[in-house]
């Protein structure tokens, strides 16, 4: 089979979907869904011919390509092969792994947008451009293009806020913009120094230039360049992530955005900032990388319990949520700080899960919010009754999160914690307090929920109907089969983690 | 100066400015001997198929071997070549806005004046970027400061059009009489005027007195200048006069007078100051213009802050791209202090991008002041609903001048850090403070967006479009989102045809 321009096909085919909708009548309301719909299936497609292509026995290195797209410094520059930048695209095993999430979630979000009110048009061609940017940002090769795909998330995100959510929605929309252009400005510092220092901006060739004594560079790159340029990079990701005292923006975005965005943003968003760390932090500087490791596993248990610990006081169903998908993060940075097999391996599968488990409990706060409009735990209590199929997917889905084994939750909280013990059993068994705190807050609010005080009636609600059924079965389906089968999972992160392992001498 | 001495001079390297100076003369002629009733948008219209010939005829002289004429005053290299390039095509599309400029206060008499002061405005500008000699430099910038004078008061019957003019011809003199001062320590130790015979003079300094007072005459010259780039700490004039001008004239002012302030300052800089050799305490001998880097950097730094700050009090939308277009001018001095190979790549690329976004950005603020009479940003609220196309094409220009990845303003940019970081001493700080200062642009930059796109319009009548500003409008945005995907368009264009400007010393 041929791949070429397989993955350009991939990242780009919601550009169809954008083409057509500029075409249809603004007020033409179950075309524009309809379509909206239809344009995210292309890229799901692709994403599982891709995963089962690579199933069948098919090589990744196979879907790369790479074309001459940006010259700078002239043809004396072009000619010592400096200053190029491709349009190179390719995938390993963790970036098939988060493009095959990404085109799940955005087909699913894409479905949950029904609930969107007015302007539906416009609406569509944002989460359309977003999809674009969140499939680039993983496929990309090359520093500059990753950087442009994710700026491409950055404006249709500030709009899709701006514009659709609820009430501090600008608020929120500027704060996002503010944080994350803060973030992406330091990103853009570390990349455009090493670019103008090295000469490319390819990761592969940075990952071996910067490791190998003696190489041929523009300018020198001192070790404590490479220390700042990574510390540099991640409060970039860590803006992203969150890490703990870049958080707030966060928590603005996961209250006021509408529920079909958070899913996005909550599912996939957060998780550049980890995949940034480990693409770029550990792959391209591994030595300064160990150095850190301690300051990562101490911030990544300082997000699991301030996360949990705000999370029991929270009076909103998603505030709960949002404190919970830092706390959670904090699994992610525990596995990094690990800096071993299993605890990398426990950080890309808290990845993964916490984006199908996160994308799944926002689905259900639109569904609830749809029927309630209200989203406290207080108003909400007693929902069981009205709505009993919502009330137990809530609960599997508050189960999945806090780790109950069978669930992908557990298997990704399992191992980062394993890989952490074995090399700092005491911050280890700190973090473990999160666990139980996660326990505690998630049953807590669930249980207020479903079988609080009834404060009201919830009479002539209809539980989960027609489209709202697919999101939820998809979900858990993925969510229970990783949890009991973790190959699907482990096995395209096989050769990732062995080159990173490589990198750190593991 | 005998007939023969003139016949021998290759005139045809100086066509675009004999068919500029032609139309001109044609104008002025034109305006006095037709009717009284005639429409004198019919000069405007023969003053751009003008610009196009000559931009035609410039095209022709792309790779031309460099001349130099009339006893070295005149050269034709490729520095002049790009420069002109950049000055022509913002020149015409300014134009185009002129002629759809509805004339009142005053304007409508003297609307014919209007496009040949123009015109003259223009000569001088390309006089400058092809001037081997002081004197004609000098003769140059007053050919393109005089009319711009009178321009800028060409509201005869608004107060604050007059304000203006008064405040732009006060700080000109003052400004120009610095820069003569300057000029005059330069004449006095070289003992020519011509360019060349002042390196030849200055290769060869050592009294380290002399070279004082030549870092003295730098600054005098440089300070000078900063005038015509609206940076510090000339740049207090712009928004008044900014704001005051007629809209096409603010257009002029902030385009094609910055762009020719920069040519003159490359000019000057290098072929005079680039050749002055200054021992340092460590023995090593460099140029004058690397030990003055550090004062170059700080003038840099100070323009961003100055710009980008007070840029976010203004509710008068030409009162913020005053400010904006004195944090550009900052930006591009960056790459003026890093002075690496990619310098002169840098400063053409982004006055090319900074052309295409700003009088983009500039047409749609002349449609909608003309039609709702005020200035204030909050008559662009709701344009996404009036003028959806409209919008968007502003939202393009917008995230260009605010450096968003996809549009040239960030491979712009890009260029710029690149510049900065590649030299051995690399100019973090100033990178630090240009990318700072850009993300505090977005809170004013999206302050329109969220106008344009969030709030409800006050009015929602349709507003019509002339095809003039229609046509910039298309040109701008397209090449505006055409460089920004597709940089190598205009970086091998410049590559091909102007090698690194080689020939720029020669």
């Amino acid at each position: 089979m041929d791949f070429n321009y397989f993955l350009t096909l991939l990242v780009f085919s919601p550009l169809l979907g954008i083409l057509l909708l500029a075409f249809m009548p603004k007020a033409n309301e179950s075309g524009i869904k309809m379509l909206g719909v239809l344009a995210t299936l292309p890229s799901l497609i692709l994403a599982l011919i891709a995963y089962f292509s690579y199933r069948g026995g098919n090589d990744l290195a196979n879907f790369s390509e790479k074309f001459r797209w940006i010259q700078f410094g002239g043809q004396g520059a072009e000619q010592s092969g400096m200053f190029s930048v491709n349009y190179e695209l390719g995938i390993d095993g963790f970036g098939l792994v988060m493009v095959v999430l990404t085109a799940v979630i955005a087909t699913l979000a894409a479905l949950a947008s029904f609930h969107i009110k007015k302007e539906w048009k416009g609406y569509y061609m944002l989460f359309l451009l977003l999809e674009i940017g969140m499939l680039g940002v993983f496929t990309s090769q090359n520093l500059i293009l990753f950087f442009l795909f994710f700026e491409i998330t950055l404006i249709p995100m500030f709009f899709l806020i701006g514009k659709w959510g609820y009430y501090e929605k600008e608020k929120a929309a500027y704060s996002f913009l503010i944080y994350n252009g803060l973030g992406s400005a330091i990103l853009l510092i570390v990349i455009m120094v090493l670019f103008s220092r090295t000469g490319t901006s390819n990761i592969e060739m940075l990952r071996m230039i910067l490791n190998t004594e003696n190489a041929p560079l523009v300018a020198p790159v001192s070790e404590s360049l490479k220390m700042g340029l990574l510390i540099a990079l991640l409060v970039a990701f860590g803006v992203k992530l969150p890490i703990f005292p870049l958080h707030s923006w966060m928590l603005r975005v996961h209250v006021e955005a509408p529920p079909s965005i958070v899913m996005i943003h909550s599912g996939i968003l957060l998780k550049i900032g980890a995949f940034g760390l480990i693409r770029f932090g550990m792959g391209i500087f591994p030595e300064q990388f160990a150095d850190l490791t301690v300051l990562l596993a101490v911030l990544g248990v300082i997000n699991l319990l301030y996360g949990a610990f705000l999370a029991f006081i929270q009076t909103d169903f998603k505030m709960v949520l949002a404190y919970s998908s830092i706390s959670h993060m904090g699994i992610v940075l525990i596995g990094l700080g690990a800096n071993n097999e299993a605890g990398i391996q426990g950080a890309i599968f808290q990845v993964v899960s916490h984006g199908l488990i996160s994308a799944l409990l926002f689905f259900l706060v639109g569904v609830m919010y749809e029927r309630t409009h209200t989203t406290t735990l207080a108003n909400l209590g007693g929902l069981a009754k009205g709505m009993p199929i919502a009330s137990g997917f809530l609960l599997a889905g508050a189960m999945a999160s806090l780790g109950l084994p069978g669930m992908s939750g557990f298997v990704s909280e399992f191992m980062a914690f394993f890989g952490l013990f074995k090399e700092m059993p005491v911050l280890a068994a700190v973090g473990t307090l999160g666990i139980i705190m996660t326990a505690v807050y998630l049953l807590r609010a669930v249980l207020a929920i479903t079988y609080g005080k009834a404060e009201r009636e919830f009479v002539g609600i209809s539980d989960v109907r027609s489209f709202e059924w697919a999101p939820i079965l998809v979900l858990v389906g993925l969510i229970v089969l990783i949890g009991v089968y973790p190959n699907v999972l482990s096995e395209p992160l096989q050769a990732t983690l062995e080159t990173i392992l490589m990198g750190i001498g593991g | 100066m005998d007939l023969d001495t003139l016949l021998s001079f290759e005139w045809g390297t100086m066509t675009p400015e004999f068919i500029i100076l032609g139309i001109l003369t044609l104008l002025s002629v034109l305006d006095l001997f037709l009717p009284k009733h005639v429409d004198r948008k019919i000069l405007g219209w023969i003053g751009f198929v003008g610009v196009i010939l000559a931009l035609v005829s410039l095209v022709s002289l792309i790779g031309h071997e460099t001349t130099s004429i009339l006893f070295d005053t005149f050269r034709l290299d490729s520095f002049a070549i790009a420069f002109k390039l950049i000055l022509l095509v913002g020149g015409a599309l300014v134009l185009l806005l002129a002629i759809d400029f509805n004339h009142n206060e005053g304007l409508e008499l003297y609307k014919g004046e209007f496009f040949y002061l123009f015109l003259a405005a223009l000569l001088g500008a390309m006089m400058m970027a092809s001037s081997g000699d002081l004197i004609t430099l000098f003769v140059g910038l007053e050919l393109l400061s005089i009319p711009s004078y009178i321009l800028a008061g060409m509201r005869k019957r608004n107060l604050k059009s007059n304000e203006s003019a008064m405040k732009y011809v006060i700080n000109g003199g003052i400004s120009s009489a610095i820069t003569l001062f300057g000029m005059s320590y330069v004449y006095g130790i070289a003992g020519t005027t011509n360019l060349k015979g002042i390196a030849t003079v200055f290769g060869g300094i050592s009294d380290a007195q002399h070279i004082y007072i030549l870092g003295l005459a730098f600054f005098m010259i440089f300070v000078g200048l900063s005038f015509k780039l609206a940076s510090a700490p000339f740049h207090m004039w712009a928004p008044d006069v900014y704001e005051g001008a007629p809209t096409p004239v603010t257009a002029f002012l902030s385009v094609v007078s910055k762009t020719a302030g920069f040519v003159i300052i490359l000019r000057i800089l290098l072929s005079v100051f680039g050749y002055i050799p200054v021992t340092q305490e460590d023995g090593q001998q460099i140029p004058l213009l690397f030990a003055i880097q550090d004062y170059i950097a700080f003038l840099a730094g100070a323009t961003m802050i100055i710009g980008n700050v007070i840029a976010l009090r203004q509710h008068n939308i030409k009162r913020l791209f005053a400010y904006s277009s004195i944090a550009h001018a900052g930006y591009i001095l960056v790459a003026l202090t890093a002075m690496s190979f990619v310098t002169f790549d840098a400063i053409w690329f982004y006055l090319l991008a900074y052309a295409l976004m700003n009088l983009g950005a500039f047409a749609i603020i002349q449609l909608i002041t003309m039609k709702t009479g005020s200035e204030d940003i909050s008559h662009f609220a709701g344009l996404y609903r009036r003028a959806p196309l409209l919008a968007v094409a502003m939202g393009i220009f917008i995230l260009s001048l605010a450096g968003i990845p996809g549009t040239a303003g960030f491979i712009g940019k890009l260029n710029i850090f690149m510049g900065a970081l590649m030299v051995d001493q690399a100019h973090y700080v100033l990178v630090s403070i240009m990318i700072a200062t850009t993300v505090v642009s977005y809170f004013y930059y999206f302050g329109i967006m969220t106008q344009m796109f969030f709030r409800p319009a006050a009015d929602e009548a349709k507003i019509s479009l002339p095809a003039g500003t229609t046509a910039v409008i298309l040109f701008t945005a397209i090449a505006t989102i055409l460089f920004g995907i597709m940089p190598n368009v205009a970086l091998d264009f410049l590559h091909t045809n102007f090698n690194q400007f080689v020939d720029f010393m020669r």
